[in-house]
């Protein structure tokens, strides 16, 4: 299926206002009073419910792509996955402020000493990088190739994520959410795990 | 549906009392799901009357109780505890009951008697947390003795001048104000008193997480929070900081059961 230029301004447009949704929402839910008993733990736990949405939505942009021949879905996979980083962001600011207060001495003896928050933080200091470098110009300045490999760094951060939401549920014993994610994210690293082999295979096959 | 008490002075906290809407929409209690606004979802479908409650074990005088005889058993009070859950919030909630010593009296404990359990309906038909296997199930807490005879431990019928929302716990739970909150055990069936410390269902769930006392401790961190402050329910909101917790809840009078006890090793 071929999308004019127009077309795909058009999805990505939609996208974009839907991706903001679950933001629009925390905020109206604050101004009208209805973030329950304990506004920070609902805010805490809703942004990082969307930052592993959208990081498994982008991951899952180059097999659905490949599976069903949607070739223009490429186009949408920056913002998928910057709306992932917009996400994290106001996770993290969550944590630092209405758990912190800015306190970043405090916060430091958190992330040191508590794993569940070690790895969450290096997941989201991971996705730093990835983020600055999401530009057209960066891109060019990195070259193709050195700029892919950087980002390929997202095959790592993701699990972390993953494990920093396993670990927060772990004492509580309530898995059920965190291994869907981990079965998911498992399924959709294989795939490229899979493409990567049979296409080494195939071409030692016709060397 | 109302029930009568009378305030008891004594527990007559000055601090403000947690939204009833607060206090019955964020609860754990796992037989009726995990999230904190499913149990008063699905709590519904407990069924509180008849409900009988069985005192077996170590005691001369053992006795299983329709829970309406249970409740006249002493005078009701009111009372207003502090509630500290131990994942860092905390609630002030005006409890109506008496204290479980009463109880324990009548059913005389033998000599035998050092530990004393309570153990939770498991009835999945009209529990229907009990299908997830996040717990084992029936719910399985305990106190040693000493610490159930203290006067503040309470046997638990009501909740602001009312009986108990099913959310809560009822028709029956105990209200131990200086542990936190999952040692209370809610909606019982049975209490036993028995010679060895019971394993309760936090504590093998995760040693190093929970432990058998659990006293509330601003100087003993969960493995993965702090326990120095917490956010009160209602009034720490978002741009409020969180305060600090103090020990055994404030309930200075328990220090004794534990003097000469290492509190860091037994937390």
């Amino acid at each position: 299926m071929a999308l004019s230029q127009k077309q795909i301004s058009g999805i990505k447009a939609v996208i974009f206002l839907l991706a903001l949704l679950p933001f629009f929402r925390l905020v109206a839910f604050a101004f009208l009073d209805k973030l329950g008993a304990n506004p920070v733990e609902f805010i805490t736990r809703n942004t990082g419910d969307w930052t592993l949405y959208f990081l498994c939505i982008a991951l899952a942009v180059t097999p659905v792509r490949r599976l069903l021949n949607v070739p223009w879905l490429l186009k949408l996979r920056r913002m998928l996955g910057l709306y992932g980083f917009f996400y994290a962001s106001l996770h993290f600011l969550t944590f630092l402020w209405f758990d912190h207060f800015f306190d970043v001495q405090e916060m430091w003896k958190d992330v040191l000493k508590r794993p569940f928050i070690t790895v969450g933080f290096i997941a989201f200091v991971g996705l730093l990088p990835l983020a600055l470098t999401s530009t057209n110009g960066m891109i060019k300045r990195l070259g193709g190739k050195r700029w892919q490999l950087l980002h390929k760094l997202v095959y790592v951060i993701v699990p972390f994520g993953v494990l920093h939401y396993y670990w927060m549920k772990s004492g509580k014993h309530d898995l059920t959410q965190p291994l869907m994610f981990a079965a998911l994210v498992g399924t959709l690293l294989l795939a490229r795990v899979w493409w990567h082999w049979s296409a080494t295979a195939r071409n030692q096959a016709s060397a | 549906q109302k029930m009568a008490a009378t305030l008891n002075p004594a527990y007559a906290l000055i601090e403000k009392k947690t939204a009833y809407k607060d206090a019955t929409t964020y609860n754990n209690f796992y037989e009726f799901g995990t999230d904190k606004s499913e149990p008063a979802q699905t709590a519904g479908s407990l069924k509180t009357r008849p409900w009988t409650v069985t005192i077996e074990g170590e005691v001369k005088k053992p006795i299983t109780l329709d829970i309406d005889s249970l409740i006249k058993l002493a005078p009701l009070e009111e009372r207003i505890y502090r509630l500290r859950c131990v994942e860092g919030w905390s609630m002030v909630i005006p409890w109506i009951g008496y204290s479980l010593s009463n109880l324990i009296k009548k059913v005389e404990p033998t000599a035998n008697a050092r530990y004393i359990e309570f153990i939770t309906l498991d009835d999945k038909k009209q529990m229907p947390g009990l299908r997830s296997p996040v717990l084992e199930w029936p719910y399985v807490e305990g106190l040693r003795l000493d610490e159930a005879n203290h006067p503040l431990a309470l046997l638990t019928f009501g909740m602001y001048g009312e009986v108990l929302p099913n959310q809560n716990g009822a028709p029956v739970r105990i209200a131990l104000p200086w542990k936190y909150g999952f040692k209370s055990a809610k909606s019982i069936v049975k209490i036993r008193f028995v010679k060895d410390q019971p394993r309760t269902a936090w504590n093998s769930a995760a040693p190093r997480e929970y432990g058998f006392y659990s006293n509330v401790n601003p100087e003993v961190d969960h493995p993965r929070w702090s326990q120095a402050t917490e956010r009160r329910i209602g009034e720490d909101g978002l741009f409020a900081r969180k305060r600090k917790t103090l020990m055994f809840n404030g309930y200075s009078e328990v220090a004794s059961l534990y003097s000469g006890m290492d509190l860091k090793k037994f937390f």
